[in-house]
């Protein structure tokens, strides 16, 4: 695939010259990762026979750990809107080496989407990155409620927040798409039954009808003005249109972050254990024992990002620790459950807050920090709504003054995915988002695409 | 369509002219519900979108102002742990990974500090939670094969194979002491 264009690839996979499968072997191939899966994934074969073209497999975050997608074993993503003309023309910018990030962790399909490559991409979606990303490169980016999409097929990192998330260029793209992928799957366990969908979202929505509450807590330190102002420029559509503005509050916000990362930490320990080398992967050459084959294979594997949190999640594990740390993490999480319950229980449709702090980081400043510390400060809007396993989704409303995408989040109670979509719906139809189509020479599209799919 | 028109202007108070080319019609600084967004011409050199923020927007009161987190203060955290050096070893043999350097071990005594921040909450009474579908019943399928004899297919996906079996180094061999465990990395081609 990185030598041909992505209309030689996709042609190929149309005329039946190449199936997907060959398609991933030659793409993995180059490098030493050699996993070809025996099956597709319950979502991805959802697609498939519904005659969706699989044009290729995009970059990300190592395992999904990570809010930049710069830590991915094929090098980090850039965002599209680097170069287009509103970031490029500023002063004193030079694109080759003032890229911005793309957001993570699927940070490659966020901007497969936003560079016009594809129509949709597939992303996972456990603490927020699936709608990261995708404020980030200006796309729409849905995280449906938890159990509604299969997650067989989707490799864990947290069991009890993983959903696989829909990106794609308008809101009415991903209902679609919802509306395909959603549903019962008896090789998933956790999925339950998805309710009647519309077969269109309304042309027209009334708002009147419906109440926007406004989380205060979700004003976090390190929260650019200019998104505040945009949180405020959509309350205030909002409430001119006739609806209810409320401001509400979700008082465990702030210990939120927190508890997902133990959380996290803890389950990604679990499920990391599997990549052990014996039935599939890499294996290290190493064979004095089982253990030292393990050992030297997962750290051969993984990158210290990934070593980190199993680390972190093996202490938090430790039996002098469980009580203190994980089950302690798992009564914040309830609390931060009950909140979001109560609240929406108390007459709110649906919850308006920022997506991101701030617009895409040059990827040079990003990486001042370690993984971690990004992680922290850059998924604090987005994991509560895995914890609480509603749905949510991320729309992008402006650009900043640099030329990059804001967006903004929205919240529903489960289940509402259809609801959520359709005040999503209204906000695209009002905000005026521009294309990325409207910026650039004709001949940019092709750099684009070679460049920032992989 | 370019359409410069005094609504604009008048919106444009904190930004100045030569940054703005508008190309849609502004209604109090917002764009209006239906327009027609048309492709530019090479010629129109845009270096601002049409969505450029104006600062001069009244704030919508409902909307905070200012962050309302409030900083969790050192003394209201238990003492940091610190981690000896067995407790790391204990840590690398459990998980089977190693993070021997200084920074490793740095990043995991960070982690575990912002991790300490969940005992200012009060969690009294509250129980812990497994799963958000923990009030529903989930549908569990009958116990019978649907699929399989994909024997060969899986073995395939494995280094190392003697006919139907994966093989693996001899078992029950405990890890080896952290110096020796440095060379057996050191070995390895990462």
């Amino acid at each position: 695939m990185l030598s041909l264009t992505i209309k030689e690839v996709s042609l190929a996979l149309r005329e039946g010259r190449i199936s997907p499968t060959e398609l991933c072997r030659k793409c993995l191939n180059l490098y030493i990762l050699d996993y070809i899966p025996p099956f597709n994934a319950t979502v991805v074969q959802k697609l498939l026979d519904q005659g969706a073209v699989l044009i290729g497999k995009t970059n990300m975050d190592e395992f999904a750990m990570g809010s930049g997608s710069t830590d991915g074993a094929f090098g980090p993503v850039r965002n599209p809107w680097s170069y287009a003309a509103p970031y490029r023309e500023q002063k004193g910018v030079e694109p080759q080496s003032d890229w911005v990030i793309s957001g993570g962790s699927s940070g490659g399909s966020a901007v497969a989407v936003a560079s016009l490559t594809s129509y949709l991409a597939l992303g996972s979606d456990t603490g927020g990155s699936t709608r990261n990303p995708g404020s980030l490169c200006g796309v729409v980016a849905l995280k449906p409620t938890y159990g509604l999409l299969s997650r067989h097929g989707l490799i864990p990192l947290v069991n009890s927040m993983d959903v696989p998330g829909i990106m794609t260029r308008s809101v009415n793209d991903a209902a679609v798409v919802l509306g395909v992928l959603q549903g019962l799957d008896v090789k998933d366990s956790t999925t339950i039954p998805a309710p009647p969908s519309f077969t269109e979202l309304p042309e027209d929505f009334d708002v009147r009808n419906i109440c926007v509450g406004i989380p205060k807590e979700y004003h976090a330190p390190g929260l650019s003005d200019e998104t505040v102002a945009q949180w405020s420029r959509v309350a205030d559509m909002f409430e001119r249109a006739g609806a209810r503005v409320e401001q509400v509050s979700l008082p465990h916000t702030q210990h939120s972050i927190v508890c997902y990362h133990v959380l996290c930490c803890a389950e990604v320990a679990s499920n990391m254990a599997r990549f052990d080398g014996l039935e599939y992967g890499h294996r290290s050459e190493v064979d004095s024992s089982t253990e030292a084959m393990y050992a030297s294979t997962r750290h051969e594997g993984f990158n210290d990002v990934v070593r980190g949190r199993i680390l972190s999640g093996n202490y938090f594990l430790l039996k002098q620790n469980y009580e203190h740390y994980f089950l302690k993490a798992q009564r914040v999480r309830r609390l931060i459950t009950d909140d979001f319950r109560r609240v929406f229980r108390s007459g709110v449709d649906v919850l308006l807050t920022p997506a991101t702090l701030t617009d895409a980081t040059c990827y040079s400043d990003f990486t001042q920090e370690d993984n971690r510390t990004r992680s922290t400060q850059e998924d604090v809007f987005t994991q509560p709504v895995n914890m609480a396993g509603l749905p949510a989704v991320s729309v992008p409303t402006s650009l900043s003054r640099r030329g990059l995408p804001i967006g903004l989040q929205l919240i529903g109670p489960a289940l509402q995915d259809n609801k959520l979509l359709s005040v999503a719906r209204w906000i695209e139809q009002r905000v005026g988002f521009p294309s990325i189509s409207d910026f650039g020479e004709s001949s940019e599209p092709t750099k684009r695409e070679q460049t920032s799919a992989v | 369509m370019l359409v410069f028109c005094r609504a604009v202007v008048r919106s444009c108070r904190g930004v100045t002219l030569d940054n703005i080319r508008p190309f849609h019609l502004f209604n109090d600084g917002y764009s209006v519900t239906s327009f027609h967004r048309r492709k530019l011409q090479s010629h129109i050199t845009c270096n601002v979108c049409v969505t450029r923020l104006f600062s001069s927007q009244p704030h919508n009161p409902k909307v905070p102002k200012v962050a309302t987190w409030e900083p969790v203060q050192d003394d209201q955290l238990p003492q940091p742990a610190k981690i000896p050096a067995d407790l790391v070893d204990k840590l690398e043999r459990l998980a089977l990974v190693d993070f021997r350097t200084k920074q490793g071990l740095a990043c995991l005594e960070k982690a575990i500090r912002f991790a300490d921040q969940l005992h200012v909450v009060d969690t009294s009474g509250v129980e812990p939670m497994d799963s958000v579908l923990e009030d529903r019943v989930l549908y569990l399928r009958n116990d019978t094969a649907k699929e399989g004899d994909c024997a060969e297919e899986l073995l395939r996906l494995s280094k190392q194979t003697i006919e139907e079996y994966f093989v693996a180094p001899p078992g029950n061999i405990p890890l080896p002491k952290r110096e020796d465990r440095t060379a057996l990395l050191k070995h390895s081609e990462f």
